[in-house]
């Protein structure tokens, strides 16, 4: 067990995905209520023209990355406005268009070896530059979902009333989106541009299950994507399948446990309620 | 000398921008009065208690409010699966009076405490709001109203989907509310609701009535004005209801 503990790329790796474990557990709390689990799937994606134009220009990841996802967001924003074309429309049209067109850059001559690592991730490639900024994320989520905690519970409620508690929901919206941002573009160094949305909804998922107050809630969603991401780098580590997909499937495992645990305490609790006479509707 | 209204309203249009929703709303309410707001679904109710909260472009007349306007929703609207206790959503309220940064604190805990307890449901304080029944989720509602100190309490149709004795549960409580001085404005469905009210307004896209239940309810040309002719005579007792369409009576 402590063998790989040994191997530096492997303690960057573990240091990496407890750190996006945390933010993109916590996160994926609030996607999992706004339902925001298809926007954070198609923000990912679409920031892969991006990711390899950065990789040509040999310029790090992120830089190509924070502009992609501020040209879908507002290509997603102007196409939705086209009378005729719904929300869910305009996601798919411009997610396909720039996935699209992320693909063409990659095929291209100029194009550097190594190009799907960015598709799948190179969690075990992560350098202490990107180890920093994950660093930076966990510590902005944590501070942002601090401070907003009450708006945003508010306005996920009821957002027809929100206003008159004082609350916008848009500015939530919002307030969640650039978090979200911040977070794909972080994360997706590690677990690549077609996994990313794992630990931002995985998690979250099961924990739902498992716990009917917000903040326990969180706390156990960023808790099962700790130990999803080193789960997924030990079995990397072992059966030498791929580190961003092990850590996926991973992910993928801890909901799955969940379900029937969440259905033990969906019982339990009924028969702890049912006689006190509160009518269940 | 006369308590100072609560609401004032004279001549009043509000609408979302382009031609207003209501028109000619015409009322006062003074502290300890009870308001019903009658009118078929789509006829401006809702509309009319937004306008009160300020949500709505005036487009003419005068509207002033006084006072705090806490607003209790239809408990459908909203999420029964959210992660929150009754607690919680009563906490909610205090949320307003804050900046942005403060989070709820002991005082604000301590609030919403009281106004569970003032609506007899500090007992339930800890349990899933979803988990609560139609009558005690619209009291954590409330609850979360009064913790906004709001001097008048808007509350959308809240005996919808409430079994007998909630409904009367909950009307004691409101009646125990005005007591202590609130103003209560009630858009509902139910006449008989209507009639234990100070006064009644008739609405559908332009006010009908304003006037006490006495003069109001017993004009039938007012009630056909605002229903549309779907009012019936219970035969035999000389009393109306009303047949309001897409909506079940309980």
């Amino acid at each position: 067990m402590l063998a790989p503990l040994q191997e530096p790329f492997m303690q960057r790796a573990l240091a990496e995905v407890v750190l996006l474990g945390v933010a993109g557990g916590a996160l994926g709390c609030w996607v999992v209520f706004y339902r925001l689990s298809y926007a954070v799937e198609s923000l990912s994606h679409s920031i892969f023209p991006g990711l390899v134009l950065a990789a040509i220009a040999g310029i790090p990841l992120l830089l190509g990355a924070v502009p992609a996802i501020v040209v879908a967001a507002l290509a997603i924003g102007i196409t939705a406005r086209i009378a005729g074309i719904d929300r869910e429309a305009a996601i798919a049209v411009v997610v396909t268009t720039m996935f699209g067109l992320g693909v063409l850059l990659a095929l291209s001559p100029q194009s550097p070896p190594g190009i799907e690592s960015l598709l799948f991730g190179d969690v075990f490639g992560v350098t202490d530059a990107d180890l920093a900024t994950a660093a930076g994320l966990a510590v902005l989520v944590a501070v942002s979902l601090r401070l907003l905690h009450g708006r945003l519970l508010i306005a996920g409620f009821d957002r027809g009333t929100a206003p008159s508690l004082g609350i916008s929901p848009a500015i939530a919206d919002v307030a969640l989106l650039i978090l979200l941002a911040a977070g794909i573009v972080v994360a997706v160094q590690g677990l690549g541009n077609l996994l990313v949305v794992a630990v931002f909804v995985g998690p979250a998922a099961a924990a739902r299950r498992l716990s009917d107050r917000m903040l326990p809630m969180m706390a156990l969603a960023a808790g099962l994507a700790v130990l999803a991401g080193v789960g997924g780098l030990y079995l990397s580590y072992y059966a030498g399948t791929a580190g961003g997909a092990s850590v996926a499937l991973a992910i993928v495992g801890v909901y799955a446990l969940s379900l029937p645990a969440g259905r033990l305490r969906v019982s339990r609790v009924r028969s702890r309620t049912a006689p006190t006479g509160a009518t269940v509707t | 000398m006369p308590a100072e209204p609560l609401i004032e309203a004279t001549g009043l249009a509000a609408g979302y921008g382009g031609a207003p929703a209501i028109s000619g709303v015409e009322f006062t309410l003074l502290p300890g009065q009870t308001l019903a707001l009658l009118g078929p679904n789509g006829g401006g109710k809702t509309t009319l208690l937004r306008a009160l909260l300020g949500e709505l472009r005036r487009v003419e007349g005068t509207l002033r409010v006084r006072a705090r306007c806490g607003t209790v929703p239809q408990t459908e609207r909203s999420r029964l699966d959210y992660p929150v206790s009754a607690f919680d959503v009563t906490t909610m309220g205090t949320i307003a009076g804050l900046p942005w940064w403060r989070r709820p604190g002991r005082r604000e805990r301590e609030a919403a405490a009281r106004a569970l307890d003032q609506v007899g449901l500090r007992a339930l304080a800890g349990e899933t709001f979803g988990r609560l029944s139609g009558g005690q989720r619209q009291r954590v509602l409330i609850a979360r109203a009064l913790v906004q100190d709001a001097g008048v309490l808007l509350l959308d149709e809240p005996f919808s989907g409430l079994d007998r004795p909630s409904a009367d549960g909950l009307e004691t409580l409101i009646g125990e509310l005005a007591g202590e001085g609130r103003g209560i404005a009630i858009a509902t469905h139910d006449l008989e609701q209507a009639r234990g009210c100070d006064l009644v307004l008739c609405i559908n896209k332009q006010q009908i009535a304003c006037g006490s239940p006495a003069e109001v309810l017993a004009d039938l040309g007012v009630l056909e004005a605002t229903y549309g002719g779907a009012i019936v005579e219970i035969p035999g007792t000389g009393g109306r209801a009303i047949l309001p369409p897409h909506h079940h009576h309980h």
